[in-house]
């Protein structure tokens, strides 16, 4: 048969970013904000992000938490996305996100308060306009484009400074509509978002490959017509530089972009999960050989700005800030039955005024 | 002054709206070039600009969820779902999200979101174009649900919406887009989103409905008006919450009810006001609650719409039964 000839509209490129491989060795020469001081506040962050989960998934396996989400392998991530957002940037949050959400300021407390089954942890008292955490898969991306387009037109028609909204989602949010939907309008609307996807192969027992015939999830953008990049998501400084260059774009008006950093889910799903049953114990044992911690640690030592003795120090300091939050939680008394409805509607309307009652009486 | 329509009268309170409040943004689907499929935000683009009404991509869901966003910012956006049974992509943002959000952060963030749509039968649509699913949203907690039945209504409801600190379902009925007249103020007054309205006065029965299905209400009781039998007649308007106090203060004086709605009668909005006014009026009746409902069947194709709706002859009916009622089983 005759073979139609075609021309070629349109190719596409997708761009991996590392600095740091998994020894800890630069792959290229670093960007400026990598200095000692910027590098060892990254690593303190992520370590306590660790300890966070750690200390979450124990409590919960105590019984003085539910079901915890726990981050472990993943804590570049979210601490790297987080520094490089400005404090007044929005944060539309998935769900798994310690290290994000210590580093835009929300406390250990609320973090435990929202696990521990009480609304009051989504309250943050020192960061009002971050949405809160998302369990839907993916819906929270929309809600991260919609924050976008309300700061881009209080910039362009309310005289506020620009500012950007960061989306976060995993692996399997990437085969879901709302993840599409927002990078869509995003792209169509130029709207100062970023999207970035924690790969940690898995969603629960599904991992990676089951998800798309997709060689990367960064790919995936170019359906939106906006820009993307895969980082190594377990090099801090990959994630940080992209994040900020991304924001950088979205500042200046130039629109969204999504970022996919490639990491691994170390741990169960949650609490609830038992991982084993799925997540070959080979795999896992390399994916250990590349987290994040180790070898951000082994830079800080070779620059000679790190050893056992701040190490130590550190973790000691980290404890006690843990500790602390863990009392603080603990003590916290439960709130009252009531609280159901004062956060219904702003004013309870007369109709719901009677089971209020009724609540009330009851407890 | 203008007499206008109740699709007209939406138009009016977005216009007054937007005008008074900059964070007012109207979006959706063919709604800005093109005014909307029903005209309903026609004039509003040209008027306010392409930065402040918006033609969407065509995702339902995205509608429903970027409003989430736009409301946690502190904007107002009014979105408009093309028809009521396209909505149901954006059910899970609705009901996840839009509902909860309050709640979920103890007050720190808020959806005040109006979601516009055309609702209920009898234009001879397409399949999907004549859905009366309210129900669906009564059920869905933080919700307001309101529905307008004149263009006086459409106008201050639709204001009150807007200004309302919480999400509210506006569903339109568009049978009756453009079935009356009336004179609007343009005062930019709102009505209250939790009452309901005695439209016709009367002492011998009530009839309870909203949207569309008040024209025929208002016809049969200007029928039995002629018999010399005295039917009252209410808008329920906000579906959600319910005024239950506005139908037993008449119920007081006709101790009868008929409830009209078109949607289908399994849980639908009628069997919570019927329970309602069990649990708390049922001394004053003399007689069972009845309903005149859409069938628990799926909503046909046009050619059988009609047999579907519930017209004057149903409703007439329920009200001969309901009135002739005599509690005659027991001695
Ligand atoms: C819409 C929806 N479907 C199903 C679930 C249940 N669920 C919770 S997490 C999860 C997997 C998510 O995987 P991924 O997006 O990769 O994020 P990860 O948990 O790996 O961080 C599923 C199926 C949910 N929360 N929301
Ligand atoms: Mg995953």
């Amino acid at each position: 048969m005759h073979k139609p000839r075609m021309q070629l509209l349109a190719s596409f490129d997708i761009a991996s970013l590392q600095y740091l491989d998994e020894r800890g060795q630069t792959t290229q020469a670093l960007p400026d904000f990598a200095t000692p001081d910027t590098l060892e506040a990254l690593y303190r962050q992520m370590t306590l992000a660790r300890m966070v989960d750690d200390r979450a998934v124990k409590m919960q396996r105590t019984g003085q938490l539910g079901t915890y989400p726990s981050s472990l392998g993943q804590e570049a991530i979210g601490v790297g996305v987080a520094a490089a957002m400005a404090k007044e940037d929005v944060y539309c949050p998935n769900y798994r996100e310690t290290g994000a959400l210590l580093e835009r300021g929300v406390r250990i407390e609320e973090i435990y308060t929202i696990w521990g089954g009480d609304e009051r942890g989504q309250n943050f008292c020192h960061v009002r306009e971050d949405l809160p955490l998302s369990v839907p898969i993916a819906t929270q991306m929309l809600h991260g484009a919609g924050v976008a387009f309300a700061l881009k037109y209080k910039h362009e028609q309310l005289s506020q400074p620009m500012r950007a909204a960061v989306t976060s989602g995993g692996d399997g949010a990437t085969s879901k509509g709302d993840f599409y939907e927002a990078i869509n309008l995003a792209g169509d609307w130029k709207l100062p978002l970023v999207v970035v996807i924690n790969n940690n192969q898995w969603a629960i027992s599904l991992s990676r490959s089951g998800q798309t015939a997709c060689r990367t999830l960064a790919q995936k953008a170019i359906a939106a017509g906006i820009p993307s990049l895969q980082v190594d998501g377990n090099d801090v400084i990959a994630v940080y530089q992209a994040v900020t260059e991304a924001l950088q774009q979205a500042h200046a008006g130039g629109g969204p972009s999504l970022i996919e950093a490639v990491s691994y889910r170390l741990c169960d799903h949650t609490t609830a999960d038992d991982a084993s049953r799925y997540q070959p114990a080979e795999e896992l044992k390399e994916a250990w050989a590349r987290e994040p911690l180790r070898r951000l640690r082994a830079y800080l030592e070779t620059l000679g700005a790190w050893g056992e003795a701040r190490e130590e120090a550190m973790q000691r300091e980290l404890k006690e800030i843990l500790e602390e939050s863990v009392r603080v939680y603990r003590q916290a008394p439960r709130d009252t039955a009531t609280a159901i409805f004062d956060h219904l509607y702003e004013t309870l309307p007369e109709a719901f005024v009677e089971q209020y009652q009724q609540l009330q009486g009851d407890s | 002054m203008a007499q206008i329509t109740l699709v007209e009268a939406v138009t009016q309170a977005l216009a007054f709206e937007m005008q008074r409040d900059p964070k007012v943004v109207v979006f959706g689907e063919d709604v800005g070039l093109n005014g909307g499929v029903f005209r309903a935000t026609d004039g509003l683009q040209a008027r306010f600009g392409r930065e402040r009404v918006l033609d969407t991509p065509l995702a339902e869901n995205m509608i429903g969820g970027m409003a989430i966003g736009m409301a946690a910012q502190g904007l107002r956006p009014v979105a408009e779902f093309q028809f009521m049974g396209f909505i149901y992509p954006a059910l899970d943002q609705i009901l996840s999200h839009a509902g909860r959000y309050r709640n979920r952060t103890r007050g720190r963030l808020s959806c005040p979101i109006v979601y516009r749509a055309p609702y209920g039968g009898g234009i001879h649509a397409p399949e999907h174009h004549s859905e009366s699913t309210e129900a669906l949203f009564a059920h869905i907690p933080g919700l307001r649900l309101v529905v307008p039945s004149s263009p006086a209504r459409a106008y201050g409801l639709l204001l009150a919406a807007i200004r309302d600190p919480d999400p509210v379902m506006f569903l339109e009925p568009k049978r009756i887009y453009r079935a009356v007249r009336q004179e609007v103020v343009d005062s930019g007054e709102a009505l209250p989103l939790d009452r309901a309205f005695v439209l016709r006065e009367g002492r011998d029965i009530t009839l309870v409905a909203w949207g569309a299905s008040l024209k025929e209400a208002l016809q049969v009781a200007e029928q039995l008006s002629r018999e010399g039998i005295e039917v009252e007649v209410i808008d329920l308007a906000t579906l959600k919450p319910l005024d239950i106090h506005t139908i037993i203060d008449s119920l007081e004086k006709t101790h009868r009810c008929v409830l009209i709605h078109e949607a289908a009668r399994f849980c639908g909005v009628g069997a919570e006001v019927a329970s309602q006014i069990n649990e708390y009026a049922f001394d004053l009746l003399l007689a069972p609650v009845q309903r005149v409902t859409g069938f628990d069947t799926v909503m046909p194709y046009f050619q059988l719409e009609d047999a579907y709706l519930p017209g004057v002859p149903r409703i007439m009916t329920a009200v001969r039964e309901v009135l002739e009622y005599a509690n005659g089983g027991v001695a």
